[in-house]
C-alpha cells in the first residue's frame, strides 16, 4: 500500500445534515459529521441505532431523505462510477460469493473494479489475509472468522480512499483482531479515510481518532478519543 | 385549485343527472337497438381510463428519474382513478356485449387490451401497497414499463383476434348521438378530474403525517 | 464502451461459474419446466390426441413458469450475501451488471429451452424440424424479451416484501404480448400447413419488443436500484 495510491483525492467526507427514513421508520435524524484523510473515525451506537444506515449513504448506495454527502467538493452523483471506484465497504453481510473459491472471489472483484493487474492483487490479497493455504477451496467452506479476514481483503483490494468498516471485528481472534488493527493504522498513515462502526467499544479503544456516538438516528456526541472511552460511552447509553 | 373542486362536482353531478335525458332522446343505432346507448358510458370511462394511465406512467418516470415526491403522488392517485374508471368500462362492455351478441365475454381486441391493462394497474397497486417502503420507486418503474406496453398489447390482441371472424361493430357516431356524446365524455372528465384532485389531497395529507410522525 | 462489455462479461461468467458448481437453479428449473408440461398435458389431452394448438400454448406456458422460478432463485442467491449490493457498490456503468445477469439467465433459460422443446414435440408429435430455424428465432426473440423485463423487475424486488409473489404479479400482464406472440408464431409454424408469413410477423413483434423494452429496462436500471 503505497501512499500514491491516494493521491488527487478527497482530503474530506463531509455529512451535511443527513436525513433518512423508511416509510414512517426514522433511521437517521440530521446527522453532520466530518471525517477527514489521516484519521480513523469510531462510529459508536447500539444496535438499530443507524450506523449501517449511516455506511450506506457514505457507500454511495443510498441516498439521504434530506441533507447531502460530499466527498471533497463532489456529491455522490457527480462523482459517478469514478467515486465507487475510491470506496471500499466491509459490511455485515460479507458480499462473498459462497459457491466461489477465496481466489475466484478475490480475483472478480479485482477485475469488477477494473484493475488490470487482477491475479497478483489476488495473490497478495490472499498473502495478507493468511489465506493462501485455502485459496482453491470454496467460500462456503471457510468459518466465520477467514469469511471476515477474506472479505475484509475483497473490501480493500482496490486500494481505496474511503474505507467504511461495520463491525469488522466479528468473528475476529486476537491474533486476527491484533493484524487488523495494524492494518488500519496502515490505512492511516497512507492518508485514507476510514469510517467504522462497531458497538463493541472495547476493540476500538486506542485504535479511533475521534468517535461519533449514534442513538436513535442522531448524533448524540462527537468527542476525540482515545483515551476512557469506555465511560464516557457508558455514561452516554 | 380547491375552490375549484366543490364547482367541479356538482357539475358533473348535474350533467350526470341530465345525461339519462340525453340518452334517451338520441337517436337509436340502427343494428343494435337500445342496447347501443350503454357506449355513452362505456366510452368515455375507457378514455378518462386512459389519460389517467399515461398520467400515471408519465408521474412515475419522473418520480423515477427527478426523485420528485409530488409526481410521485400523482402517479398514485392516477394509478387508483385509472382502475376504478376501467372496471367500470369492463363492467359496461360485457354487459354490452351481452345484449348485442349473447355472451358476457368475446375475447374482443379492445376489451382484452382493457382487461390486460387494468391488470397492469392492479399490479402495480398491489406492488405499492404490499412492496413494503421503496416500492413507490419499483412501482414507477412498473408503471413506465407498463405505458410503454400499451401498444404492443393491442397490437398483439388485435392481430390475434383477427384469425377469428370479426364480431365487434362499433358504431360510427352518426350526427345526433354526437351531442350526447360529448355531454357525456365531459361529465365523465370532469368526474375523473375531481376524484383524482380529491385523492391527490389525501395522499398530500398522508405524506404530512408521515413527515409529522418523523418529526417526533 | 469495453468496460461495459467486458464488466457483462465478467457478472455472466461469475453467474454460470456459480450455477456450474452448485446446478442447483438448472435441474430445478428443468424438472419443474417438464411436470408443467405434463400437467398441462393431462389437461388437454383426450383420447390421445391433443387439442389443436396445445403445444404451442404448453410450450410457452412453461417457458413463462420456469422462467419465473429461474429468476426468483437466482436473485434470491444474490440476496444470500447481498452481493447484489457489492455489485452495485462497482465503479462500473450500472446497467452493465444489467446485462450481465441478463446474459447469465439467458444462457440458463436457453439450455431449459433445449431440452424442454424437444420433450414437447415429443410428447405431442409437433414437427420441430419442419422450420428449425423460424422456430428458434421465435424462441429467442420470446425469451429475451421475457428476461429482459423479468431481470429488471426481479433485481428490484430483491429488497422488497413478498417478493416471491410479487414478481409474477407485476411480470406476467407485461410480458402478456409475448406470450401471445410466442404461442401464435409457434402454433402457426407446428401447423400442418405453417403460416411461415405469420411466424415472421410475429418474430417482428417480438424484436420490437426486445428493443424496447431492453432500452428502458437500461435506462431505468440505475435509478430504480438506487434506494
Amino acid at each position: 500500500m503505497n501512499a500514491e495510491s491516494f493521491s488527487a483525492d478527497f482530503q474530506i467526507l463531509r455529512f451535511e445534515d443527513v436525513s433518512r427514513h423508511f416509510g414512517r421508520r426514522r433511521a437517521l435524524a440530521h446527522v453532520s459529521l466530518d471525517c477527514r484523510a489521516g484519521e480513523i473515525v469510531g462510529l459508536l451506537g447500539p444496535n438499530g441505532a443507524g450506523k449501517s444506515t449511516l455506511l450506506a449513504i457514505a457507500a454511495a448506495l443510498m441516498t439521504p431523505s434530506a441533507g447531502s454527502v460530499r466527498y471533497g467538493t463532489m456529491t455522490a452523483r457527480e462523482g459517478g462510477a469514478a467515486l465507487r471506484a475510491r470506496i471500499g465497504l466491509l459490511a455485515h453481510d460479507l458480499h462473498l460469493y459462497p459457491e466461489l473459491t477465496a481466489r475466484e472471489n478475490l480475483e472478480f472483484f479485482a477485475r469488477l473494479y477494473l484493475l488490470p493487474d487482477a491475479r497478483r492483487r489476488a495473490e497478495a490479497a490472499l498473502a495478507r489475509a493468511g489465506l493462501a493455504a485455502r485459496a482453491e477451496e470454496v467460500v462456503s467452506s471457510f468459518s466465520r472468522g477467514q469469511r471476515q479476514r477474506l472479505a475484509l481483503e475483497r473490501a480493500l483490494v482496490h486500494d481505496p480512499r474511503l474505507v467504511l468498516l461495520d463491525e469488522p471485528f466479528t468473528g475476529l481472534d486476537d491474533e486476527a483482531s491484533r493484524t487488523l488493527v495494524a492494518r488500519l493504522g496502515a490505512l492511516r498513515e497512507a492518508g485514507a479515510v476510514v469510517l467504522l462502526a462497531t458497538h463493541d467499544i472495547e476493540t476500538v479503544e486506542g485504535l479511533v481518532d475521534r468517535v461519533a456516538v449514534l442513538r436513535e438516528g442522531r448524533l448524540a456526541a462527537l468527542e476525540a478519543g482515545p483515551g476512557a472511552l469506555r465511560e464516557r460511552y457508558r455514561r452516554l447509553m | 385549485m380547491r375552490a375549484l373542486f366543490l364547482p367541479t362536482i356538482l357539475l358533473a353531478a348535474v350533467m350526470f343527472v341530465a345525461a339519462p335525458w340525453l340518452i334517451d332522446g338520441a337517436p337509436t343505432e340502427s343494428t343494435m337497438g337500445f342496447v347501443q346507448k350503454i357506449f355513452y358510458f362505456h366510452v368515455p370511462s375507457w378514455m378518462v381510463m386512459f389519460s389517467a394511465v399515461f398520467l400515471c406512467g408519465i408521474a412515475g418516470a419522473i418520480h423515477l428519474f427527478k426523485r420528485s415526491a409530488a409526481a410521485d403522488r400523482v402517479a398514485a392517485a392516477s394509478a387508483e382513478i385509472a382502475a376504478v374508471f376501467g372496471i367500470i368500462g369492463l363492467i359496461t362492455g360485457p354487459l354490452w356485449a351481452r345484449k348485442a351478441w349473447g355472451v358476457w365475454w368475446q375475447w374482443d381486441a379492445r376489451l382484452t387490451s382493457a382487461l390486460i391493462l387494468e391488470l397492469i394497474l392492479i399490479a402495480y397497486l398491489l406492488l405499492r401497497r404490499y412492496g413494503g417502503p421503496g416500492s413507490e420507486k419499483l412501482a414507477s418503474g412498473v408503471a413506465l414499463f407498463g405505458m410503454a406496453n400499451v401498444p404492443f398489447v393491442y397490437w398483439s390482441v388485435n392481430v390475434w383476434r383477427t384469425v377469428h371472424p370479426k364480431t365487434t361493430v362499433v358504431p360510427s357516431l352518426g350526427p345526433g348521438m354526437r351531442g350526447t356524446f360529448w355531454w357525456c365524455s365531459l361529465a365523465f372528465v370532469l368526474l375523473g378530474g375531481a376524484l383524482l384532485a380529491a385523492r391527490l389531497r389525501i395522499e398530500r395529507l398522508r405524506a404530512r403525517v408521515d413527515e409529522l410522525y418523523l418529526e417526533r | 464502451m469495453r468496460a461495459f462489455v467486458g464488466i457483462a462479461w465478467l457478472v455472466m461468467r461469475k453467474d454460470l461459474t456459480v450455477e456450474v458448481r452448485s446446478r442447483e437453479i438448472v435441474y430445478t428449473t428443468l424438472f419443474f419446466a417438464v411436470s408443467c408440461v405434463l400437467v398441462f398435458a393431462f389437461s388437454f389431452v383426450r383420447d390421445g390426441r391433443a387439442l389443436d394448438h396445445a403445444a404451442a400454448g404448453i410450450l410457452w406456458i412453461a417457458i413463462a413458469f420456469a422462467g419465473t422460478l429461474a429468476l426468483g432463485r437466482a436473485f434470491e442467491r444474490e440476496r444470500q450475501s447481498e452481493t447484489l449490493r457489492a455489485l452495485l457498490l462497482a465503479p462500473v456503468d450500472r446497467p452493465a451488471i444489467y446485462v450481465g445477469k441478463l446474459l447469465g439467465l439467458l444462457a440458463l433459460l436457453a439450455g431449459v429451452e433445449l431440452i424442454l422443446v424437444p420433450v414437447v414435440g415429443l410428447l405431442f408429435q409437433a414437427p420441430l424440424l419442419a422450420h428449425p430455424y423460424l422456430l428458434a428465432a421465435l424462441l429467442a426473440a420470446g425469451t429475451i424479451g421475457f428476461a429482459s423485463v423479468g431481470t429488471l423487475f426481479a433485481a428490484m424486488l430483491v429488497r422488497s416484501r413478498s417478493r416471491d409473489v410479487l414478481l409474477p404479479v407485476v411480470l406476467y400482464p407485461i410480458t402478456v404480448p409475448v406470450i401471445i406472440a410466442g404461442v401464435r408464431g409457434t402454433a402457426a409454424l407446428f401447423q400442418a400447413e405453417a403460416d411461415t408469413p405469420m411466424a415472421v410477423a410475429w418474430i417482428t413483434m417480438l424484436a420490437a419488443f426486445d428493443a424496447v423494452f431492453l432500452t428502458l429496462a437500461l435506462w431505468t436500471f440505475d435509478p430504480v436500484m438506487t434506494e
